[in-house]
C-alpha cells in the first residue's frame, strides 16, 4: 500500500475528472506529494488495511462512532437520483421507430437499430440504452416515456429548478428531498443526504439538519504539513470546534455550519479513510467520474453507512443544440453502463432491495430537430430503476402527430410530482402531503413491487 | 434622489472589506494605505487604478517553466490566478471576474484555451466601461459563438441556444414575464448568420458574419417588428423596460449580499440608463451603507484563495491550483454552466474540504520544522497564536474565533506533560496546525 494523502486523493480525482473530458492527463507540471516514503500515517494506513482485510467492508461498521450513532436502521430505504444535465432527448432514449412523422422530424438524428420496447411497440430503446432494455426485461425498470408537467417552462435553469423543489414554484428555495429529509433526519447525520458529484445538489437542500457532499467515500481526509500525533487529533477536534462558534451573521453562520459538517462527516466516513476500501463487487466502466461515484455509493450502501437520500449527475451533458449525433451516444452508454453496473453491484453485495434509483432530466427536447442538433422542448423521459420498482410504464407516449403541444413539443402525460408523490408514499412510507405542495390534484403511479 | 453613501468612519476594517469585495483582498499595507485616503478617494483610486503592474514573482509550474495558458491543462486557470495575485488594479480583475460569471462560458464546450483567453481579454478591456459595447462584442465572440452554437445559427435551421440565454441570462431574467417563447425563436432568427471555418489540427477559426446564412426576414420582438439582425437584437435587449432593473440587481449581487431596496434600486436604473455605463453603477455600490454597514459575504474560492497568496506576498510556483480550484468548486474557465457558479451556494462539505487542501498546499513550502526551532520560539498558547496570526498578517477574527484557536493551543500544547521532546516540538506543530485552522476559519472564508 502507498503512503495516503489527501494530495494522492485529489490527483486520482483530477485524473479522472479530465479523462472524462478526454483532455490529455496532466502529468506535465504537477509535482510529487510532499514527503514520500515511509512515514507515520504510511504506517497507520497499513494497519487499517490489515485490519479491513481481516473485518471485510461489510463488518466496517464496528469501527466508527459515526456507524454506531447511525440515525437509519440496516434496512432503511435508499433513495439514489442522477440528473441528465442539460435536457436529454427522450426522442433518442427511446425512440419513435413506429411513428411515421418520426423520420420526418428528425431527418438526419434519428435513431436506428435498438431493440423494441416491449410495453409500446412504438418504441425502441436507443443502442446506448440496451443496459437499460436488459434490466426492463428483468422486471426491474419503471419508464415514462413522456414525464413533465402542465405549461412547460423551456428555460434550463428554472425547469430544473421546479424538478429539484417539486413544484412549478421558482421561488421555493429547498430541495424535495431535501424537505423530506428535514422531516425524518437527524442534526448529526450529514450522511442523510449525500451529492456525490463533488458540491451540493439542490435537490437535498434542506432547512434544519446537515447534508453531505464528497467527491467519493475515500476522499475525505483533512491533514497539515507538519503537524502530526496528539497534536493532529487536537488539531482535527478544533475543526468542530472552529463549527460551533455562535454568530448571528448568515454568512458567518452558513461557514460555521459547514465546518461543523466537515467535521462530523469526516468522523463517519473515517472507515473509507485509506484507499482500497472501495473495491466493486463487479467490473465498472472506467474513464469517467460518474461510474466511480456510484461504485463509492454501493460500498457505503453495503458497509451500513446511514444514506438516505443520494443524489448525482450522469456521465456527458445533454443539451444538444448542435452536434447531437456525435454528443449523445457516449454520454448515454457510459451513464447506462455504470447504473447497470451499479445495479449489479447492489445485488451482488446483497443490498439491492434497498435501493431506488430516478434516472431524470429537466425536459425533452423540441421535435422537429434544428439541422445538427435539437432546442428545448417539454415533456422528457425519466426512469426508476431498482428489484423493487414495478416495471411497468407511467404515462405513456402521446405520438408526434397529436402529441406535441403549440411550440411542437411532447407533451407530457405524467406528472413528476405525482412520481416524487408515489416515492415518498410507497418507497420512503412518508407523507407526500408534507413534502410536495398541492400533492392531491397528482395521480399517484404504482411504482413499488 | 441619488443613490445613499456611507457616511460612517471608513476605517482599517472597512478598507480591508472593501478590497475582498471589489479585489482579492489587500496585500501587507494595502488596507491602511486606503483607509488613509478616505471612503470616496478609496473607490476612486479602485475605480481608476492606470496602468497594470504586476507585483512580485513571475509564476511558473513546479519545474520552474513558464506556463502556458494557451496550451497546457490547468496552466489557464493558474495564469489567471496569478493575475489576480499581483495585479495593481483589483477591481478590474474582479469585474473581469464578475463578467466570466456574467457571460458564463467554459472551455468544456468550447474546447479551445485561446479562445477563452481572448474571451477573457474582451472581460478585462470592458470591465469597467460599456455594457451595450460588452454585450455587442460578446455576441460576436469567438468562443461565445462556439459555446452558444452562434455559428450553428442559419437561416434555413434557427439554433435557439444564444438567443434564449442572451434574454434569460445575460440581460432580461427568467420568470419576470420579460419575454416569450415566441420572441427566444424570433431573436434566433434575428441573430443568424455567424459562421467558421474548421480544419484539423487547428480547429475553429476564423469567425465571421455571412450575410448569406442570415434570415433578413421581419422578425417581431417584444412587440416591435422590424429587419433586425444581430446588432439590432443586442440593442432589443438592452432597450427592453425590465432590462436595467435586471443589470442592476445581478451587478449589485456580485458586491453586497442583501438587495438594494427599492430607492435605491431606482436610483441605480437612473445612473445605469445614462448610457449603460458599467463604472458609475460600480462606484455607487462600492461607496453604498450596506457595504459596510451590512452582513458578510461568503467569498467564492478564488477570491479566498488569490487573497491568501496576496496577504504572503507568494507567487504562482506550482500548477496544483487547477485541480484544487476544482476541488474547491471553481476552476477558472470551466464554470459549472451558462448560469456561471451559483454563488449563493459556495459553501458545502466538498468545497470546504478543498479550500482546505488549498491552504494545505500553500503551507507545504511554508511548515515550520520540529527538528529545527527557530530561536525565539514562544513555548505558550497565546504567544503560538499571536505568531500564527502574524504569518497571516494579523487578519481580524471574532472573539469567538480567536477563543476557539486559543482553546485548541493550550489543549495541545498541555499534552506535552513533562516529555522534554514534546515540549519543544509541540508548539510548532501546534502553530502549524493554527496557520491552517486561521485559514479556514469562518471568518478568514467571509468578508
Amino acid at each position: 500500500m502507498t503512503r495516503i494523502s489527501c494530495d494522492e486523493c485529489s490527483r486520482a480525482d483530477v485524473l479522472r475528472a479530465v479523462a472524462g473530458r478526454g483532455l490529455p492527463a496532466i502529468e506535465p507540471g504537477m509535482p510529487t506529494p510532499a514527503g514520500t516514503g515511509l512515514t507515520r500515517r504510511n504506517f497507520v494506513a497499513r494497519s487499517l488495511g490489515l485490519a479491513l482485510s481481516v473485518y471485510g467492508v461489510g463488518r466496517l461498521n464496528l469501527f466508527e462512532e459515526g456507524i454506531a450513532a447511525a440515525a437509519t436502521g440496516p434496512q432503511s430505504p435508499i433513495l439514489v437520483t442522477v440528473f441528465l444535465q442539460g435536457g436529454a432527448d427522450a426522442l433518442s432514449m427511446l425512440y419513435p421507430e413506429g411513428d411515421p412523422l418520426y423520420r420526418t422530424f428528425r431527418s438526419q438524428l434519428a435513431v436506428s437499430g435498438g431493440t423494441p420496447f416491449a410495453e409500446d411497440p412504438r418504441l425502441s430503446w436507443n443502442p446506448a440504452l440496451s443496459p437499460f432494455a436488459q434490466l426492463h426485461g428483468e422486471g426491474k425498470v419503471t419508464v415514462m416515456p413522456a414525464i413533465g408537467y402542465d405549461h412547460p417552462d423551456q428555460s434550463h435553469f428554472t425547469s430544473r429548478h421546479f424538478w429539484e423543489v417539486g413544484a412549478t414554484n421558482a421561488s421555493l428555495l429547498s430541495g424535495w428531498m431535501g424537505r423530506y429529509l428535514d422531516a425524518v433526519g437527524t442534526l448529526d447525520n450529514p450522511l442523510q443526504g449525500l451529492s456525490l458529484t463533488g458540491s451540493l445538489q439542490p435537490t437535498l437542500a434542506t432547512a434544519r439538519v446537515p447534508v453531505a457532499a464528497i467527491d467519493g467515500p475515500d476522499q475525505y481526509g483533512f491533514w497539515v504539513p507538519g503537524v502530526w500525533g496528539e497534536v493532529e487529533t487536537r488539531m482535527l477536534d478544533a475543526i468542530g470546534a472552529l463549527g460551533r462558534v455562535p454568530t448571528h451573521d448568515p454568512a458567518l453562520s452558513s461557514a460555521t455550519s459547514v465546518t461543523a459538517h466537515a467535521d462530523r462527516l469526516r468522523r463517519q466516513l473515517k472507515p473509507f479513510a485509506s484507499s482500497g476500501t472501495v473495491v466493486p463487487a463487479v467490473p465498472y466502466p472506467t474513464g469517467d467520474s460518474f461510474p466511480k461515484q456510484l461504485q463509492g455509493l454501493a460500498a457505503m450502501i453495503a458497509a451500513g453507512l446511514p444514506l438516505r437520500c443520494v443524489a448525482l449527475e450522469g456521465a456527458g451533458q445533454y443539451d444538444t443544440h448542435a452536434g447531437q449525433a456525435t454528443a449523445l451516444t457516449p454520454a448515454l452508454t457510459t451513464t447506462a453502463a455504470s447504473l447497470f453496473a451499479f445495479q449489479r453491484d447492489l445485488e451482488a453485495r446483497g443490498v439491492a432491495d434497498r435501493v431506488l434509483t430516478l434516472v431524470w432530466t429537466e425536459f425533452g427536447r423540441r421535435a422537429k430537430e434544428n439541422g445538427g442538433g435539437t432546442d428545448h422542448g417539454a415533456a422528457g423521459a425519466a426512469f426508476l430503476i431498482g428489484t423493487r420498482a414495478a416495471g411497468t410504464q407511467v404515462g405513456e407516449f402521446p405520438g408526434l402527430s397529436t402529441g406535441l403541444d403549440a411550440d411542437g413539443n411532447v407533451r407530457a402525460t405524467s406528472d413528476f410530482r405525482g412520481v416524487y408523490a408515489s416515492l415518498l408514499e410507497q418507497w420512503l412510507d412518508f407523507d407526500a402531503s408534507r413534502v410536495i405542495p398541492g400533492v392531491a390534484k397528482f395521480s399517484r403511479p404504482h411504482l413499488v413491487k | 434622489m441619488g443613490v445613499p453613501v456611507y457616511q460612517g468612519q471608513f476605517d482599517v476594517l472597512h478598507a480591508e472589506r472593501l478590497l475582498w469585495r471589489a479585489g482579492f483582498g489587500p496585500r501587507p499595507g494595502e488596507a491602511e494605505a486606503l483607509a488613509k485616503l478616505g471612503l470616496a478617494r478609496a473607490v476612486h483610486s479602485l475605480l481608476h487604478p492606470g496602468n497594470e503592474r504586476l507585483v512580485g514573482p513571475a509564476p511558473h509550474d513546479a519545474k520552474g517553466h513558464p506556463l502556458a495558458p494557451a496550451d497546457a491543462w490547468g496552466h489557464d486557470h493558474c495564469w489567471w490566478l496569478d493575475r489576480m495575485v499581483r495585479t495593481s488594479r483589483p477591481l478590474v480583475e474582479r469585474m473581469t471576474l464578475v463578467w466570466h460569471d456574467w457571460f458564463a462560458t467554459s472551455n468544456s464546450g468550447v474546447g479551445d484555451q485561446k479562445l477563452m483567453l481572448h474571451q477573457n481579454d474582451l472581460f478585462r478591456r470592458h470591465g469597467l466601461g460599456s455594457f451595450e459595447q460588452l454585450l455587442v462584442d460578446v455576441t460576436r465572440d469567438p468562443a461565445m459563438l462556439v459555446w452558444l452554437n452562434g455559428t450553428q445559427n442559419t437561416k434555413d435551421a434557427p439554433n435557439e441556444n444564444y438567443a434564449r440565454e442572451m434574454m434569460e441570462l445575460f440581460t432580461l431574467g427568467a420568470d419576470r414575464g420579460a419575454y416569450t417563447e415566441r420572441d427566444v425563436r424570433e431573436q434566433a432568427r434575428a441573430l443568424t448568420g455567424f459562421t467558421n471555418r474548421w480544419k484539423p489540427g487547428k480547429g475553429v477559426y476564423d469567425f465571421h458574419f455571412d450575410s448569406t446564412r442570415h434570415d433578413t426576414g421581419t422578425k417581431r420582438v417584444f412587440h416591435k417588428a422590424g429587419r433586425f439582425d444581430w446588432h439590432g437584437a443586442c440593442k432589443l435587449c438592452l432597450e427592453q423596460p425590465q432590462h436595467a432593473s435586471f443589470f442592476v440587481r445581478k451587478l449589485w449581487s456580485y458586491f453586497i449580499p442583501t438587495p438594494p431596496g427599492g430607492a435605491t434600486e431606482t436610483a441605480l436604473e437612473r445612473l445605469y440608463r445614462n448610457g449603460y455605463e458599467v463604472r458609475p453603477v460600480v462606484q455607487a455600490i462600492l461607496q453604498h451603507p450596506a457595504l459596510y454597514d451590512g452582513p458578510r459575504m461568503v467569498k467564492p474560492p478564488i477570491v479566498h484563495l488569490a487573497g491568501l497568496l496576496r496577504r504572503l506576498d507568494a507567487g504562482i510556483t506550482t500548477t496544483d491550483w487547477a485541480w484544487i480550484g476544482q476541488l474547491s468548486g471553481q476552476q477558472l474557465f470551466y464554470p459549472p454552466n451558462v448560469a456561471g457558479w451559483d454563488d449563493s451556494r459556495w459553501l458545502d462539505t466538498a468545497t470546504y474540504r478543498g479550500r482546505w487542501i488549498g491552504v494545505q498546499r500553500i503551507l507545504d513550502e511554508r511548515k515550520l520544522d520540529p527538528g529545527h526551532p527557530p530561536a525565539h520560539q514562544p513555548g505558550d498558547a497565546s504567544g503560538v497564536l499571536d505568531k500564527a496570526l502574524a504569518f497571516w498578517k494579523k487578519p481580524p477574527l471574532t472573539a469567538g474565533t480567536h477563543a476557539a484557536l486559543l482553546q485548541f493551543a493550550q489543549t495541545a500544547i498541555a499534552d506535552a506533560g513533562k516529555a522534554q521532546w514534546k515540549r519543544q516540538q509541540y508548539p510548532i506543530l501546534v502553530e502549524n496546525a493554527l496557520r491552517q485552522l486561521i485559514a479556514v476559519s469562518p471568518d478568514m472564508q467571509t468578508s
